[in-house]
């Protein structure tokens, strides 16, 4: 499987309209032309007549031209934005519950400390820590974290918005063409 | 009547919502669920046409929309009504055909109970319709009967799917009651089709189309849909290039115009295929590259540059990548190259065509659609539709099925008017070809409307003859009974080593004449080929009544020219009486010449 912000998956935010079954024809249309999602997010704007996902997909299953196109036939998509990693600040959030005993649990808690990240429960023998960074880091911290051996873990998927002052391209409905 | 602000409930503005949508026809079913919406029925103006299943309402509702090119319009119940219309609304989807369904849905406290007769209609339809809602509130039936027609109708068309529960139409229901409005507005942030291509992707087709040497319009169903048969004859002429018309194109260019090729595709005739795969510019124009066009993709037009007119911006570079992409309504789309095309010096500005035009009149002359016309004692299926278009008025509109008749319908039927040529291309559905005509003779009632159909089909909706003599549509049935479901005999003769699994239907059961008499019908049968004539004849002279004509046809004809599933246009099977003459030029090379000339001069 893929991990956010590896080379052979892009982010698109997708703007669309608020409405019941929204979420359900986004992954039903991935599902059918057989595109994969590595991560999908999923809130409301500060519209709250809009919602925003964040979709993380894999390039290799489809042109990503082809995907943004066919998500542009719902009639609920408003906009979608392509961004690409210079362009964009791109957040994840990773929650793990790690085998930390007595004799590792020091050097768990150090790589915490580490990443910046935090203690959210402990037991004897276990440690449910979380940390927030780049996709890029949360991939680092998780595969540091796997040497001590991971119980569960969750990742959020990406959150992703372009950088203040850096326009990116974003295909609006209506429009061929994208405009900046 | 009922003015703007006046107290309604939710039924009646269900009915008049359609009556403003501009109604006049709707075919349905009523049901539990959809009870309420039936009774303001009685008082609308709008004809509602009773079918015998669900499914027949759905294909009336294209054949009527094929036919006028208005949306068709059904009503149905919940449940197994809403599971009915599936199948017309995959077929609606695929061909791009303007449609609003209705269906009914148990009260909103039932939904997600498994109450009677409910099942998730806009979960299951979700990805065979254009857009599809579930509405929650009486107040909001106006808005989406408005927004589902405008979807239904604007940009690439489709089905869209009205879900309503039946407690926001229970007059009974004090919630079921709002100020009537019909909304002038709608709110759809998110659709606003594109229509005008954008000038410089014109500008850019045009250039392609002045310098091609061998160039092809590829002409498929979206010329149709936007009206836009008469631009296209204009830029043919204008730039003297041939024209195909696929399956779903049919009559969208006289095919007694000297430009016209015919059909390409898998059943096409050789002109059409081969013009394709030695064209130098293919002007893809509202065709998607559809597989049963193409074959083997990366065979197609091996030496052709792309100009891909589509209003569907996911239809460009979905299967083929174009060189030129053009994003926009067909009709506009030609008027402004044609505009263009003046601009920049007219037809005297367009690269010569003589030898091109030569080249595939010498193939049209070698290699024509054929059959054995000698054959004695047997009656040709292609015989049959030569009579037929012969002895019909010019202006007949034709429904087909799905499967070998479908395709010798195609073939030997001579379309010289748009809108005259209604089938099932992307779904392939078994059945279409009844309650299609109903519609279409619905819709266009002073015209001759014959379904061509098989045995197979006809078995699966023959019983919509019912609804055609009870509700006086006189359509007429031309029966080609081979008594086997032809189209898969003959793959499994060709392709399965002649092992007949499951295909042979009898002769004898049903009795199509009398089957059809007890529904009403005048009912013939024709073995001879000497009674043709004179039995079409009488069929087209009855038009108070359907006609049914059994024509008990050959039964182990087949279909050519054939190219086999997922093969090269290049190997395109012909008639068994060309073949070895084709083989022979293949051998020769004689047929690739000009391509290979071509690459070689791209190549210096």
């Amino acid at each position: 499987m893929n991990r956010p912000g590896t080379m052979s998956s892009h982010t698109i935010a997708v703007l669309v309209e608020n409405k019941a079954g929204v979420l359900a024809r986004v992954a039903d249309l991935f599902a059918r032309r057989g595109y994969n999602i590595v991560s999908l997010n999923v809130a409301p704007t500060t519209d709250p007549t809009m919602s925003r996902f964040t979709i993380v997909v894999d390039a290799e299953s489809a042109p990503i031209e082809q995907i943004v196109k066919q998500l542009f036939k719902l009639i609920n998509v408003v906009e979608i934005a392509q961004l690409g990693p210079p362009d964009v600040v791109e957040r994840e959030l990773i929650l793990a519950t790690v085998e930390a005993p007595q004799e590792s649990r020091s050097q768990v808690l150090e790589l915490v400390d580490i990443f910046k990240g935090r203690i959210l429960a402990v037991s004897t023998g276990k440690l449910t820590v979380s940390m927030e960074g780049t996709p890029d880091k949360v991939n680092d911290f998780e595969a540091l974290l796997s040497d001590y051996g991971i119980v569960e873990v969750q990742r959020s998927g990406v959150m992703a918005l372009p950088k203040v002052g850096r326009p990116v391209p974003r295909l609006r409905a209506g429009s061929a063409e994208p405009t900046v | 009547m009922t003015t703007p602000g006046q107290r309604i409930d939710g039924a009646s503005a269900l009915i008049k919502s359609l009556e403003a949508a501009d109604v006049e026809v709707m075919f349905g079913y009523p049901g539990g669920a959809i009870l309420p919406a039936y009774d303001p029925i009685l008082d609308s103006g709008i004809r509602h046409v009773l079918v015998r299943h669900e499914q027949a309402a759905g294909h009336a509702a294209e054949g009527y929309a094929h036919a006028t090119g208005k949306p068709g319009v059904v009503v149905v119940t919940s449940g197994p009504a809403a599971t009915n219309v599936v199948t017309p609304l995959a077929d609606a989807m695929l061909d791009s055909v303007p449609m609003v369904c209705i269906t009914g849905q148990v009260a909103l406290p039932a939904i997600g109970t498994d109450a009677f007769q409910e099942c998730d209609t806009t979960g299951i339809t979700r990805s065979i319709t254009k857009h599809n809602t579930l509405v929650t509130r009486a107040e909001d039936i106006p808005m989406a009967i408005a927004e589902a027609f405008h979807i239904a109708t604007t940009g690439r068309p489709g089905p869209v799917l009205v879900d309503v529960p039946k407690d926001i139409v229970s007059p009974a229901n004090p919630d079921a009651w709002f100020d009537w409005y019909w909304p002038t507005e709608l709110n759809l942030p998110g659709y606003q089709p594109d229509m005008t291509p954008s000038a410089s992707s014109i500008a850019d087709a045009v250039e392609l189309i002045r310098s091609a040497e061998r160039p092809v319009l590829y002409v498929g169903g979206g010329v149709l849909k936007a009206r836009g048969a008469e631009a296209l004859l204009a830029l043919a002429e204008r730039t003297n290039t041939p024209v195909v018309t696929t399956l779903m194109a049919r009559g969208a260019f006289p095919d007694s115009h000297e430009l016209c090729l015919g059909m390409p595709g898998m059943h096409g005739n050789y002109t059409a295929i081969t013009a394709i795969q030695q064209a130098d510019l293919l002007i893809a124009m509202g065709s998607r590259f559809d597989d049963r066009v193409t074959g083997k993709v990366g065979a197609f037009a091996p030496g052709a540059k792309i100009v891909h007119v589509d209003i569907d911006p996911a239809e460009h570079g979905k299967v083929r990548r174009p060189d030129v992409s053009v994003v926009g309504d067909c009709r506009i789309a030609m008027e402004q190259m044609l505009t263009r095309l003046a601009e920049v010096g007219g037809a005297e500005a367009v690269a010569d065509h003589t030898a091109w035009r030569s080249t595939l009149s010498g193939w049209q002359e070698k290699y024509p659609l054929t059959y054995d016309r000698e054959a004695t004692g047997e009656l040709k299926p292609q015989y049959v539709l030569e009579r037929l278009a012969e002895l019909s008025p010019d202006d007949t509109i034709v429904t087909s099925g799905v499967g070998q008749h479908q395709m010798w319908a195609s073939q030997y039927w001579q379309f010289d008017h748009p809108y005259t040529w209604i089938n099932s291309g992307g779904l392939g559905t078994m059945g279409f070809s009844v309650p299609a005509a109903l519609g279409a003779k619905m819709g266009m009632p002073d015209r001759t409307v014959w379904a061509v159909d098989g045995d197979g089909n006809f078995q699966m909706t023959g019983q919509e003859m019912i609804t055609a003599t009870v509700e006086n549509i006189p359509i007429k049935v031309a029966l080609l009974n081979n008594s086997y479901l032809g189209m898969v005999r003959q793959w499994q003769e060709l392709f399965y080593d002649r092992r007949y699994s499951e295909v042979s239907f009898g002769r004898d059961f049903p009795d199509y004449v009398k089957w059809s008499e007890s529904m009403g019908a005048v009912a013939f049968r024709v073995e001879d080929p000497d009674e043709v004539d004179d039995v079409i004849a009488q069929a087209n002279e009855i038009n108070d009544r359907p006609v049914v004509v059994d024509f008990r046809i050959a039964e182990e004809e087949n279909v050519y020219p054939m190219v086999p599933a997922g093969g090269s246009n290049d190997d395109v099977i012909v008639d068994p009486s060309q073949q070895s003459m084709l083989d022979a030029d293949r051998a020769a090379g004689a047929l690739g010449a000009d391509r290979r000339a071509a690459s070689k001069e791209s190549q210096r």
